[in-house]
């Protein structure tokens, strides 16, 4: 699966559009991580475990956004948006959106 | 003057832990920047490429949670109290965009560009009440490599 951010994929002529698919991961952060967290708060520094918690639900939400695009018959996703919002205390929402396409 | 004393130490272990972890990683980013000079990151949609060297595109994105320590935090509260600029976030938002960016290109070596780069930041402890603590960085675009010849 082809993605893009820009409204082409470079290189290639888009065939056929598909319209917006999606995909969305609510996480939130273990007790382990957090406690690890709190220490680095006072040392300052990467937190490695929020930066891949982060990370793993990226991906999550890009895998299912990719599988309702190839369910379409799409062969590439371009536009690729991401936002992130909080819905409750220490738990985040990711959300992917992009619009499903094919390119010869 | 025990709840004194824990002040204290944290503040001295976060000037010290939190000067030295910065310094090191502006040391390391100013390395690899150097290394990754020849990969430009663009903020435009095309580079007005010829469409025909295109060899494959790909989607490319990294991203960073950096905190700030118990000193600057303190520093930062003070600041709040007399306005100015906060340099102890300053930096800290500095080294997170600058390290996500370089998380992007060091995920697509070989490529000739990046476009459409974006920048996007959120503080994680949004809704606790302590104000900033920690910031997260997302950076992703489009990587475009050219045809070999």
């Amino acid at each position: 699966m082809i993605m893009t951010n820009i409204e082409t994929v470079p290189g290639k002529a888009i065939i056929s559009c598909f319209g917006v698919v999606s995909g969305s991961t609510v996480r939130t952060k273990h007790a382990g991580r957090d406690i690890m967290a709190g220490l680095k708060n006072i040392f300052g520094g990467e937190l490695r475990g929020y930066t891949e918690l982060l990370g793993e639900s990226r991906d999550e939400a890009i895998r299912r956004m990719q599988q309702q695009a190839s369910q379409l018959g799409a062969n590439a996703i371009v536009n690729v948006r991401f936002s992130t919002s909080s819905v409750a205390a220490g738990a985040a929402e990711i959300y992917v959106y992009g619009t499903a396409v094919t390119v010869e | 003057m025990y709840q004194l004393a824990v002040f204290c130490v944290l503040l001295a272990l976060g000037y010290g832990f939190g000067r030295f972890a910065e310094t090191r990683h502006y040391q390391s980013i100013t390395r690899r920047e150097k290394l990754f000079a020849e990969l430009p990151t663009l903020s435009l949609r095309s580079a007005g490429e010829d469409e025909e060297a295109v060899f494959k595109t790909q989607f490319v994105s990294a991203n960073v949670v950096i905190s700030v320590d118990y000193f600057k935090r303190v520093a930062a509260a003070l600041r709040g109290f007399f306005g100015g600029n906060v340099q102890a976030y300053e930096s800290l938002v500095d080294r997170a965009r600058r390290e996500a960016v370089l998380r992007v290109k060091e995920s697509c070596p070989g490529a000739s560009h990046i476009l459409n780069v974006r920048i996007e930041t959120s503080s994680i402890h949004k809704g606790r009440g302590n104000g900033v603590g920690s910031v997260e960085v997302f950076a992703y675009g489009t990587a475009v490599y050219n045809a070999p010849d």
